[in-house]
């Protein structure tokens, strides 16, 4: 009996833990071994057999002086402003949204179910009819801003050149606010309230209420969600790859679609898995350092 | 907030209003778009169809296999979603309620693997897949089977993480009572730990069928032709000379109706779940 109840909480995680094996971990030590392979599609049926290379793959990412390294450095730059924005923008909706929607109003839980659509459609749905809205002639928002507003004398161009990156970070936002949004949501369902009754007791108004009471409420919330929205935003794919196609325009380059590209359209597989791998560091250093930051505070209050 | 003041009912109408017609103005287009003939979405765009037609939503199923793809998409969604979501609930069981030698390890390492891009494992996955199929002739590359694998380890990591909230919120007390009745573990989990956390199940069962019918990557690169799931298919609309907008409009609904239509229905339980699991 006891036997059986210290093996029960293992048996209980095996097939988890056999699929993250199987699914993550083994890959990702594939990934690193190929990373110091010359791997090309020559090699594909056994890439076992493919010859060591020691450092080339790392050394040719990061040498910026030559066209790999300085598109690469591009990419990443690209996809740092962009996680910025489209993070930043969608946490304001996001709790702009909530706070909004937090009282009962007429209209409230219509709203709150037309603000989760952008979630609920699936991804390339939602982003191919943005990519038919930001089309140059056939466009609506090029039919709204040139033909109706007459903010521009000529039809610019959405999906190529340096617009490319507005229609990026624009889908990108609608597409992940209602995530903030409905986390948020959740979170100010949790705070007393009690607390806003004491508060208007003491003659603090709506605009104080929020400063004072529901934004440091959210914070342990807020502190999860913004994680969660920045490696989610830092590693999208699906929204650059059914905007753009295979490659998209050098200033929306990002960093997934470029090591896509590098690996699957341009055949090099090698230099592909050292990127994923310099992605990989910098994603670990970022969250090491934003979560040591973030516990350092919750000390600081408590 | 209480009694909130006019300043504030108005930032809250203008607010509200712009956001509406940011969130609709896609789903509108989709609408009027996908009940429009041809020339119509080949012309400067006009939010009213020149003679309204049904016709896309009868080409869009001749076009392109679109029946097939939405077979293979509803096959692989449903099993990974049953696979990942029963997985998930003994994992979270084991994590709740009890205390083990790795259990920091176990949570850790599941909930970094989320943080991974995709494109880290997909090489790497598509290598690993071509060699057991080599090895051992279990086609797991551009099969069915291996996209399931795939998808129900990406929603695995959030579901655990939510159920192990959930089922903490659970009092033991009810476990304790149900061991006194003479119920092993697995008749706890059963009998008194799921449908008290039903709730909670249901959320990660709808985020686990999400995240499985709206993946692209994996789709693109680990399908064939006769496994090739929605969207990748819907990529099939656009040919050389001519995007049949029209079509791929009335695609794009008929694909995200179901998907839309549970999500709403189901979306209390999502906001239920992840109050009691996620967020604290």
């Amino acid at each position: 009996m006891t036997r059986r109840r210290l093996g029960l909480p293992y048996l209980l995680l095996l097939p988890a833990l056999a699929l993250e094996l199987l699914i993550h971990l083994v890959p990702m030590v594939v990934g690193m071994v190929m990373s110091f392979k010359r791997l090309t599609q020559f090699y594909i049926r056994d890439w076992s057999t493919a010859p060591w290379s020691g450092l080339d793959n790392y050394r040719v990412s990061v040498d910026f002086s030559a066209p790999i390294g300085r598109s690469l450095l591009n990419s990443f730059w690209v996809t740092c402003l962009f996680t910025a924005l489209a993070v930043g923008f969608s946490w304001l909706l996001g709790t702009a949204a909530a706070v909004f929607l937090q009282e009962s109003f007429r209209g409230r839980g219509l709203l709150r179910t037309l603000f989760l659509v952008p979630y609920a459609l699936p991804v390339y749905a939602a982003v191919i009819t943005w990519s038919f809205m930001f089309q140059r002639d056939t466009g609506l928002v090029n039919h709204l801003l040139v033909d109706q507003l007459h903010l521009f004398d000529e039809k610019p161009f959405w999906l190529i050149g340096d617009n490319s990156f507005t229609a990026l970070v624009v889908v990108a936002v609608w597409k992940t606010w209602p995530f903030a949004f409905l986390t948020l949501m959740a979170g100010l369902q949790n705070i007393p309230r009690e607390l806003y009754e004491a508060a208007a007791m003491d003659g603090a108004g709506v605009w104080q209420q929020l400063r004072k009471i529901t934004l440091p409420s959210l914070r342990p919330v807020n502190q999860v969600l913004v994680l969660v929205l920045f490696l989610w935003t830092f590693n999208d794919f699906n929204t650059p790859y059914v905007l753009f196609g295979k490659s998209a325009p050098e200033q929306a380059d990002l960093i997934s679609i470029h090591i896509y590209q590098s690996s699957f359209v341009t055949w090099n597989f090698g230099a592909g898995s050292a990127m994923s791998v310099l992605l990989l560091l910098f994603l670990l250093l970022v969250t090491a350092v934003y979560l040591f930051l973030t516990s350092r505070r919750r000390g600081a209050d408590a | 907030m209480l009694r909130p003041p006019p300043s504030f009912r108005w930032a809250r109408r203008v607010f509200l209003t712009l956001l509406t017609g940011f969130v609709l103005t896609p789903v509108l287009v989709m609408v009027s778009s996908s009940l429009k003939p041809l020339r119509d979405v080949q012309g400067p765009f006009r939010w009213i169809p020149s003679e309204l037609t049904f016709r896309p939503y009868l080409d869009i199923w001749s076009t392109v296999p679109l029946a097939d793809y939405f077979v293979n998409s509803l096959i692989v969604s449903v099993s990974a979603t049953v696979l990942s979501v029963l997985i998930a609930i003994f994992s979270a069981y084991a994590v709740s309620r009890y205390r083990f030698r790795g259990r920091k390890l176990f949570t850790v390492t599941v909930l970094s693997t989320q943080m991974f891009p995709g494109i880290l494992f997909l090489l790497p996955l598509f290598l690993i897949f071509v060699n057991i199929g080599n090895a051992t002739g279990v086609a797991l590359y551009g099969s069915r089977g291996g996209l399931i694998l795939t998808y129900l380890t990406f929603s695995l990591p959030f579901s655990i993480w939510m159920l192990v909230g959930y089922f903490d919120s659970i009092p033991r007390d009810l476990d304790e009572a149900a061991a006194v009745d003479g119920c092993g573990p697995l008749r706890t989990l059963v009998r008194i730990v799921v449908p008290a956390a039903t709730p909670g199940i249901v959320a990660v069962s709808v985020y686990a069928f999400m995240t499985a019918w709206g993946e692209v990557l994996f789709a693109s690169v680990m399908t064939n032709d006769t496994t090739r799931t929605l969207s990748v298919g819907l990529q099939g609309y656009a040919t050389q000379n001519d995007v049949y907008w029209n079509q791929v409009m009335a695609a794009s609904l008929v694909v995200s109706v179901p998907v839309v239509a549970g999500f709403l229905l189901l979306q209390r339980y999502l906001v239920a779940g992840l109050t009691a699991g996620a967020v604290k």
